[in-house]
């Protein structure tokens, strides 16, 4: 199968699956039903797309394909926050029930945390972006740690509030914020276009970027800023998706079979919108609302993580 | 001409590059020697922009590198390093496409093309272009990644440790290739090496380092000699001429 034929391919899947997922069961007041069908499906493309495209940057950056971008630890900044509001202002306050307040917080200080990570970082002269990724690590360990100290002092009435954010989850997202959040998507987006050029030659590793004229060090440190803003976006609005990210891109790499990013991140995107949109229709049609979507990308994505070690360490 | 001037490296408070000055020829091929952690390779990565000099300068048709464009340079200058694992699978003719890439940006032209194809058969590749290189030994690897850097079509042509872990047939293949792109193409080639006898064979010059410094340097019939040889080395190296070349004897008899 011919590249564009692939991209075509996964395309159609994916319109269907959210046609599908629009008009299934609409009942008779389908007015209202699709218009909240239509914001909610309009939050897991974006999540999708979000997700998809970082870590699959992500990796190329890293030249490690079992990576992801919440290595750096923006997922424990998420759940830090929700809980150290929770404890300091308990669940009933404005910052956590307003979901407007509640993103914008969420968002200032998950960028907030990244900016700061990578200027320290980089502020010293040749550090290694392993190194970053190190700190990262046990930033998030020290994040993930005080989180669950808070949670053990909190209230286990309020506790089951905030354990509701833990999980990703599309049933309450605002239409609002979406509009919000699309619009930053695609600022980034935008400003993503200037360096797409170089991500072929950066996957080659450094060495040979360097060696092919692209400016190394000014393109990683804005595309780990990219990174940061598309993972808050998509943290903030829908809450921690981890394993998404490194099913997509992977499963990405095994469909396209290409080492050419013009195809392999539209790939990837695509895959993510179809296990999204199909996990959400599972979870809706199937669980009936049961469970969250991040339970089910978690389950595939960790039996798939599992086969993915096995299988380098066959090779 | 490629000139070096005061150039240093520290490591922590380890000193790897001392004050090292230079000047490279253009049209000759130069090799780098000198026992190992004498700084040969990190020399060579200051001059490629691979690494940060702490001090110093490297021109290159006096210019300042740091002062040129990464994108300009990489038409001037390529560098090939020793080790090139890639976490990407790549065919031979994706690989050598790659050297395009200043010229393109990655969206090769028909005259792209052109200088990748003559590449692949400069370097003999053209019937297994197709295949992956972890598909292919590590000879033909290297013969695959220095085709990358002519398609690179650039005055300089810095490669380190080109010969490491080939075989005897397969390293003269390689020291020939570069003979010839310095004598049919007019390139300039600078090459670390270990193997004293290929850099007595084939190459014009020799820089010889030792402890981040020049101890010496000169064209080759001055360099291999028994006693610069035993100043860079430690060892007492016979030197014996066979057809022309001068080949060192370093067996303890």
């Amino acid at each position: 199968m011919k590249l564009r034929t692939k991209i075509v391919v996964l395309s159609l899947f994916a319109l269907l699956l959210i046609l599908l997922f629009l008009f299934i069961g609409l009942g008779s007041n389908w007015g209202y039903s699709l218009e909240r069908r239509a914001w909610k499906i309009a939050a897991i493309v974006l999540t999708g797309v979000c997700i998809a495209f970082s870590t699959v940057i992500f990796q190329t950056v890293t030249n490690n394909r079992i990576l992801t971008p919440n290595i750096i630890g923006l997922d424990s900044m998420y759940m830090l926050i929700q809980t150290a509001v929770v404890y300091v202002f308990g669940s009933t306050n404005k910052l956590l029930v307003d979901s407007n307040l509640n993103f914008m917080l969420t968002l200032a200080l998950m960028m907030v945390f990244a900016l700061l990570l990578y200027w320290v970082m980089f502020r010293r002269e040749g550090n290694h972006l392993y190194f970053l990724l190190l700190v990262g690590i046990i930033l998030g360990t020290l994040l993930g740690s005080m989180t669950t100290f808070l949670q053990l002092l909190i209230d286990p009435s309020e506790f089951l509030v905030l354990q509701g954010r833990m999980f990703a989850s599309f049933n309450s997202v605002q239409g609002q914020l979406t509009v919000i959040c699309y619009i930053v998507a695609i600022a980034v987006g935008l400003y993503y276009m200037r360096l797409h050029k170089y991500m072929d030659a950066i996957s080659l590793g450094k060495g040979h970027a360097v060696n092919l004229g692209v400016p190394y060090d000014a393109v990683v440190k804005q595309l780990l800023v990219i990174i940061a803003a598309l993972i808050s976006v998509a943290t903030a609005l829908v809450g921690p998706l981890t394993f998404l990210g490194l099913l997509v891109a992977n499963v990405a790499y095994q469909f396209m079979k290409t080492y050419r990013h013009a195809y392999l991140i539209p790939g990837a995107i695509l895959i993510s919108i179809i296990a999204l949109v199909g996990g959400q229709l599972i979870v809706e049609r199937v669980f009936s609302f049961t469970t969250t979507v991040s339970v089910i990308i978690n389950l595939v994505g960790g039996i798939y993580f599992l086969y993915l070690l096995l299988r380098e360490n066959k090779s | 001409m490629i000139e070096v001037k005061h150039l240093s490296k520290k490591y922590g408070s380890k000193n790897v590059i001392e004050d090292v000055s230079l000047r490279i020829e253009k049209g000759k091929i130069t090799s780098f020697i000198g026992p190992n952690g004498a700084g040969k390779s990190t020399l060579l990565s200051m001059i490629s922009r691979l690494l940060k000099k702490d001090a110093g300068e490297v021109l290159i048709e006096s210019k300042e590198i740091s002062t040129c464009k990464s994108e300009d340079l990489a038409k001037q200058i390529s560098i090939l390093k020793q080790s090139n694992q890639m976490s990407v699978r790549l065919t031979v003719r994706e690989l050598v496409s790659f050297g395009r890439f200043p010229y393109s940006q990655g969206r090769l032209t028909a005259e792209d093309w052109k200088y990748v194809d003559e590449a692949i058969a400069y370097m003999e590749l053209q019937e297994m272009q197709d295949k992956y290189l972890d598909q292919l030994s590590g000879g033909q690897n290297q013969r695959a990644y220095i085709a990358m850097v002519i398609a690179q079509n650039t005055e300089y042509v810095l490669l380190d440790e080109p010969l490491n872990n080939l075989d005897m047939r397969h390293s003269v293949q390689i020291m020939k290739v570069l003979r010839r792109l310095v004598d049919e193409l007019g390139k300039t080639v600078i090459i670390v090496i270990h193997d004293i006898n290929f850099a007595s064979c084939y190459s014009d010059y020799i820089v010889a380092l030792k402890d981040g410094k020049v101890i010496k340097e000169g064209a080759t019939e001055q360099i291999i000699t028994t006693e610069v040889l035993k100043e860079v080395y430690d060892m007492d190296i016979q030197i014996e001429t066979i057809n022309g070349n001068r080949i060192c004897v370093y067996f303890d008899s």
